[in-house]
């Protein structure tokens, strides 16, 4: 006998009892702690503040414990804290030439001013696993030194000065605001730049690799890679001048492309940008490149029908927390539009005979 | 939760939703972009509803959720929840009780009355994604009344099937203008979107639109002359309270592949039963 299912109430308070049991793992293991999380798991804790779009290393650590390691989940967490926060102000654009740097190279100059700063890079490190580092982390003091002092001009500036590269004239029109404005095409690069910056690490580096193997090829050059840490300042109306509320930590990336010119445009280097919150430098690569690839219509270039060149197609795919939801969404019930397409599939069996010819086979 | 707001959103962000709604109002059918904000449950998992539905509800309103028909799916429990916690509104099952009703894939089968509100959860809220991906496109065919494509679509399914091969989230067109998808209602439940007394407003969180039914739209499901629409259901009666004319859902009883058709609309199929109507497997 079939009674109407019912008690949902209580399986779902059942399954979040196991989940949170689940998450803390086996009791007899120390707890982590959220220093730990933010100290030791830095670069999860970095991709969680890009794509989540909120500077905070402790609460990223949060979300990540309470995610249970799952970055995209703690993304969410992070984006859902962030809508429901007040908004004081806005921030004056910050100056990533200021920017105090850990990390600064260029892979289109052997030397520059400033000079070549690797920083913490695995990018050296041969991918062994270290099996010390099961049995005990300490590690001795790296070597120091001072910081040289003063700006870090923009690679980008020495090639300006030849005319060898586009002009990225100055312009203050505020930015649009996706998180305040529905994401309208056709999108300007202001806010495309806006979507990629919190955009799927993984999408991004996908379109950006297929940009590489000939969907939209543009040839980048890395210009410049910087990671550092830069002051946000903001105008207080009372004060009348801007005073320093914080630091954040940002991932600049400007790539140099080559470009033999078009209808439009003399022969000239190109430009892609990539800015990311935290030490994420991956992200801010893919991002340029995928920058660039966007630009084909401004430049006066072919549309070649690549995926990285369609703004649309990057842009409303692009969003982690989105793609994920609608994705599992699946998961809910859907009988009744499943009910609705036997029902028809039914109907047109019947008409097709096809019922007849499963019933001669039998 | 009294960190947040009542409903959840703060009130500038209503502010804006209730805009939207307005104007979706004022525009029936016509798709007006919002500001969608994240939700604390995923996107796709009724967003959408859930942002109208807080913009909507004021603390004297007594709400209601379904989900393919019944107030006891998963995710109806927890959208309900939802408001109970960061609302405090009564909540109940009873259709006639409620002054707001959040739905996915289902119109209750009791008609619903002047001052209720009926939210939509709505998925893709474009009828015309699946023909043209592109959203510039669409909004242009929609601005230009160019809905040919539409019609070749459902052309080809009869000339290839004898049928309009949808079944559910069937095409409307609203007082003669625009075409509207009704979110993933099986197309039995379209009929009752035209002429309605209460208020159908349609969210969709992912997408990031709102678009709204008056009460007394006029609403006619796509066809032709010579095929007309058809509301259809499983040609049985309900096997709990014996309703006939009730939207059906098949369940699999054993494993010979035996099965009996239930009402999809539980609150609608207990009243009945509670008013003595007996289907033929009733306890």
């Amino acid at each position: 006998m079939y009674v109407a299912v019912k008690g949902g109430e209580r399986a779902i308070e059942n399954a979040h009892a196991w989940l949170a049991e689940e998450r803390r793992g086996d009791t007899d293991i120390a707890e982590l702690s959220i220093a730990q999380i933010r100290e030791q798991l830095s670069l999860a804790v970095n991709r969680v503040m890009a794509e989540g779009s909120l500077f905070d290393p402790d609460l990223a650590a949060l979300a990540i414990k309470q995610a249970r390691g799952d970055l995209i989940e703690a993304i969410f967490l992070i984006r859902a804290y962030r809508t429901t926060l007040p908004r004081f102000g806005t921030s004056t654009p910050v100056d990533t030439g200021a920017m105090a740097c850990d990390r600064r190279i260029s892979a289109t100059f052997k030397d520059l001013p400033g000079g070549q700063v690797l920083g913490p890079t695995f990018d050296y490190t041969h991918r062994l696993l270290d099996f010390k580092l099961a049995a005990d982390g300490e590690v001795p003091e790296a070597p120091a030194r001072d910081a040289v002092p003063g700006d870090v001009p923009h690679v980008t500036d020495f090639l300006n000065r030849e005319g060898l590269i586009e002009e990225a004239p100055h312009d203050d029109t505020p930015p649009p605001d996706l998180t305040r404005e529905p994401l309208e095409m056709p999108a300007d690069r202001a806010l495309r730049l806006q979507a990629l910056t919190r955009a799927d690490e993984g999408f991004t580096l996908g379109l950006a690799y297929s940009t590489q193997r000939g969907y939209a090829r543009n040839h980048a050059f890395v210009g410049e890679l910087r990671i550092g840490s830069v002051p946000v300042e903001m105008e207080i109306p009372e004060l009348g001048f801007a005073i320093e509320v914080g630091e954040v930590v940002l991932t600049e990336c400007e790539t140099v492309n080559q470009f033999k010119g078009s209808k439009t445009e003399p022969p000239q280097f190109t430009r892609g940008y990539g800015l990311v919150f935290g030490q994420t430098e991956r992200k801010a690569i893919s991002m340029a490149l995928v920058d660039r690839a966007l630009r084909w219509e401004e430049l006066g270039e072919d549309n070649v029908g690549a995926p990285a060149q369609d703004a649309e197609f990057v842009l409303y795919h692009a969003d982690n927390i989105q793609a994920t939801g609608f994705l599992e969404h699946i998961k809910l019930p859907h009988y009744v539009d499943f009910q609705s397409e036997l029902e028809l599939v039914r109907k047109l069996r019947r008409e097709a005979g096809a019922d007849q010819v499963q019933e001669a086979a039998e | 939760m009294s960190a947040y707001n009542f409903a959840y959103l703060d009130e500038q962000t209503k502010r804006m939703i209730r805009r939207a709604i307005l104007k979706g109002l004022a525009i029936p059918g016509y798709q007006v972009p919002f500001a969608s904000r994240e939700m604390p449950m995923p996107y796709g998992w009724g967003t959408g509803g859930v942002q109208v539905s807080a913009a909507v509800l004021t603390p004297e309103d007594t709400f209601k959720v379904i989900d393919q028909g019944s107030d006891d799916t998963t995710n109806a429990v927890s959208i309900r929840t939802f408001f109970e916690r960061t609302a405090g509104v009564e909540t109940t099952t009873t259709t006639s009780d409620a002054s707001v009703i959040q739905t996915r894939h289902r119109i209750p089968e009791e008609p619903l009355q002047e001052g209720q509100i009926l939210v939509y959860q709505v998925p893709i809220p474009e009828p015309l994604r699946f023909l043209e991906p592109r959203e510039s496109e669409t909004r242009k065919m929609h601005s230009l009344e160019e809905y040919g494509l539409m019609h070749v679509k459902l052309y080809e399914d009869i000339s290839c099937h004898g049928h309009i091969a949808t079944a559910y989230a069937y095409p409307v067109k609203v007082e003669g203008r625009y075409v509207m998808d009704p979110s993933p209602i099986p197309k039995f439940d379209n009929p009752k979107l035209g002429d309605m007394a209460a208020i159908q407003l349609f969210g969709a969180g992912r997408e990031q639109r709102i678009y709204a039914l008056p009460p007394y739209t006029e609403v006619v499901s796509l066809d032709f002359e010579d095929h007309p629409f058809e509301a259809s259901k499983a040609e049985h009666a309900c096997s709990l309270c014996g309703a006939e004319d009730s939207y059906l859902d098949e369940v699999i009883i054993d494993d010979a592949g035996g099965r009996m058709f239930v009402c999809s609309d539980s609150d609608y199929c207990e009243s009945r039963q509670a008013a003595g109507h007996k289907g033929k497997d009733a306890a």
